[in-house]
């Protein structure tokens, strides 16, 4: 929202200066075992600030494991993987976990809300590990619950609120830090059609808003409506529709 | 292009890793209430314990100090000098003109059997002896007749008989509404008065008292006095202790022995008994059967609570956030249940002693020793399932 909307007439074309958000260069990820499982193989990815980008592919290709790496849950054995313009190589564990509360969001498939606790407490934890302090933590929760239009939710718990509802309140904890990118697991995938279309509508309203997703699905209905998609196949890369503006004029 | 800009780390604010550690335990309230009560059965064991225990000692001191630290009992015995073993005849004259000496009593023995009535068959006395003493007996030894009178100068003369405590039980004297008598040698002789209890001489207790002049007109007392009470004056104890055996047996003031009674009552108060130490090893028994409840409950909750530990890490929680989280909520347990025993044992004691009409003295130090102690087992108990729960890698606690 910041630099992406600088004008740059480099080439002659007005349009915003595209900066990575996250970017990795020929990551490769084995899990121990013998012979190890190699889960991503060779994996080079960039998305730019502002994107909303689909992952797909079938069970067992590696989007999870592209997704835990991207999220820094999981170290790669081997390449680079930059957030936002940092290298994580090499951090400890106590600095990637400082990159993982300014810098990233995330949202799961089972929602992770915290029972007992209400709406706006679960996504006041968003802030929770920045330090910030109570009230302000509240006062932002209480604006991304709004942002997700559970605004009339604040106190409810979790067991008070339907599936649908669960997850736009674990959307709203992913928000509510203004991470640099938000990364979804299959976050329709515990959902009703009817709950799924207003997900997929609220991920797509803070995309037109400047926020910054990725969406892992396996459902090509989902992924064929979202601006690129990312196609992972045996921890490949096989297809990549690209950045929206790369794209030739149709 | 990639800077090496070192990016802050993440932070918990101390308030909220207290608000954190509360958040699982308020979540799980039936859980936290049984998993607390280890803890409080343990701690309440002891507050209640050590409360009772400083309750009753209280208790005993104010007795003594009611009786008064300042009698002295004089008796023949001790050395192994040349006299006959025997005070002189002349021992409470002599005691009572020392001038530190405020009042003096003396007790003799009587060469006679007292029953109940004549048909008891002879010999089976039930450890009741007879004794004969001056008037002032009961003044000296601070004693209060239950019923009746002690003698006086009036009725001295005459074989009239008071009961000690233990006598008149044994012998079924409760009052004296009815004349009531004692069979002494081969007569009877009418009861005039029932003692209370004689703490710094027990003894008296067991005993059927005759008037010192009664006893030697009608019976075969002693010309010597088996032992002299002596009330001193406040600060002269040493003094009077020191002049006491010169004084009452000249001759041999080496076979005298002079002691102290409220000294054995007051080494009894300050013993520790026997039951409280049995119980303070169960209430310890019981704390440490907590902790491990705890322990227990912590290891199960990591388990239960992988997802919510990997969503934390997600969200930016380091290792020693998560650590923190679960020793803070084994603290959080433990101190409940530290502050309900205490409130329990407290409670406990209060009932207790003013059914005893003891004054109720809370131990301090056991109250905050039990609660800085439950502070510590639940760090102890929370550590290990917190150390458990930080070492989670966080897709393994995220993977469902
Ligand atoms: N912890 C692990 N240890 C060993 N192998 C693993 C581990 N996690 C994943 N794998 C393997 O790595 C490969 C990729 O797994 P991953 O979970 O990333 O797939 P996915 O695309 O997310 O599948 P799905 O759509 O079923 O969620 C699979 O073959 C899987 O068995
Ligand atoms: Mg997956």
């Amino acid at each position: 929202m910041t630099a992406a909307t600088v004008n740059h007439g480099d080439q002659g074309l007005v349009r915003p200066q595209r900066r990575p958000a996250l970017e990795l260069r020929r990551v490769v990820k084995e899990y121990p075992g013998d012979p190890p499982v190699r889960a991503l193989n060779d994996v080079s990815l960039r998305i730019d600030h502002g994107e909303l980008v689909a992952i797909v592919g079938a069970s067992g290709s590696g989007k999870s494991t592209l997704l835990n790496v991207m999220g820094t849950l999981d170290r790669p054995t081997r390449g680079v993987l930059e957030i936002d313009g940092v290298d994580t190589a090499g951090r400890s564990d106590n600095a990637v976990s400082g990159i993982r509360a300014r810098k990233i969001g995330f949202v799961f498939q089972q929602f992770y809300l915290l029972p007992g606790m209400s709406a706006v407490e679960n996504v006041a934890n968003g802030l929770l590990y920045q330090g910030v302090a109570p009230a302000e933590r509240r006062a932002r929760a209480i604006d991304a619950l709004s942002r997700v239009g559970l605004g009339h939710r604040l106190e409810h718990t979790p067991n008070h609120l339907s599936g649908g509802e669960r997850q736009r309140v674990a959307v709203a904890r992913a928000l509510v830090h203004q991470p640099a990118f938000v990364l979804a697991d299959e976050p329709t995938g515990n959902l009703d059609s009817r709950s799924t279309d207003a997900v997929m509508q609220l991920i797509d309203d803070l995309h037109n808003d400047g926020t910054t997703i990725v969406v892992i699905t396996h459902d090509t209905d989902i992924a064929a409506a979202l601006p690129r998609r990312v196609t992972v196949h045996d921890g490949t890369i096989v297809a990549d529709s690209g950045h929206p503006d790369d794209a030739p004029e149709t | 292009m990639a800077s090496k800009d070192q990016s802050p780390a993440s932070r918990l604010r101390l308030s909220d890793v207290v608000r954190v550690g509360a958040s699982g335990p308020r979540a799980r309230k039936t859980r936290t209430a049984l998993s607390a009560l280890g803890i409080s059965i343990g701690i309440a064991a002891l507050v209640g314990v050590l409360g009772l225990s400083e309750s009753s000692k209280s208790a005993l001191l104010d007795e003594i100090s009611a009786l008064g630290t300042n009698l002295l009992t004089v008796e023949a015995g001790g050395g192994i000098g040349a006299g006959d073993g025997e005070l002189p005849e002349t021992a409470l004259a002599s005691a009572a003109r020392i001038p530190t000496v405020t009042s003096a009593s003396a007790v003799w023995n009587v060469d006679a059997d007292v029953y109940q009535n004549e048909y008891i068959p002879e010999g089976e006395t039930g450890a009741i002896n007879v004794v004969a003493a001056d008037v002032d007996l009961v003044h000296t030894l601070r004693g209060d007749v239950a019923d009746g009178r002690f003698f006086d100068e009036t009725t001295a003369p005459y074989p009239t008989a008071v009961v000690g405590s233990v006598a008149a039980e044994r012998y079924g004297i409760r009052d004296l509404d009815t004349p009531t008598y004692v069979f002494i040698g081969d007569d009877y002789v009418e009861v005039v008065g029932i003692l209370e209890e004689f703490p710094l001489a027990a003894d008296l207790d067991r005993s059927v008292i005759l008037s010192q002049q009664a006893a030697s007109t009608f019976f075969d007392a002693d010309d010597s006095p088996s032992t002299v009470f002596v009330r001193v004056l406040d600060g002269t104890i040493d003094e009077t202790r020191d002049v006491l055996p010169g004084n009452t047996d000249p001759e041999n003031p080496e076979e005298v022995t002079v002691s102290r009674p409220s000294d054995a009552l007051e080494a009894q108060a300050a013993a520790d008994d026997a039951l409280t130490t049995l119980f303070l090893g169960l209430g310890a028994v019981a704390l440490l059967v907590g902790g491990i409840g705890i322990a227990n409950v912590m290891v199960i909750a990591v388990i239960e609570r992988r997802g919510e530990i990997g969503l934390r890490r997600a969200l930016g929680a380091t290792q020693a956030h998560i650590r923190r989280q679960f020793v803070t909520e084994a603290i959080i347990l433990s101190v409940l249940g530290g502050i309900g025993g205490v409130a329990i044992g407290v409670a406990a004691t209060f009932v207790y002693a003013s059914s005893q009409d003891w004054r109720v003295i809370i131990p301090q130090e056991a109250a905050f020793g039990g609660l800085v102690g439950a502070v510590a087992i639940g760090a102890i108990a929370g550590l290990y399932p917190a150390m458990r729960a930080a070492k989670l890698a966080p897709t393994e606690a995220l993977r469902a």
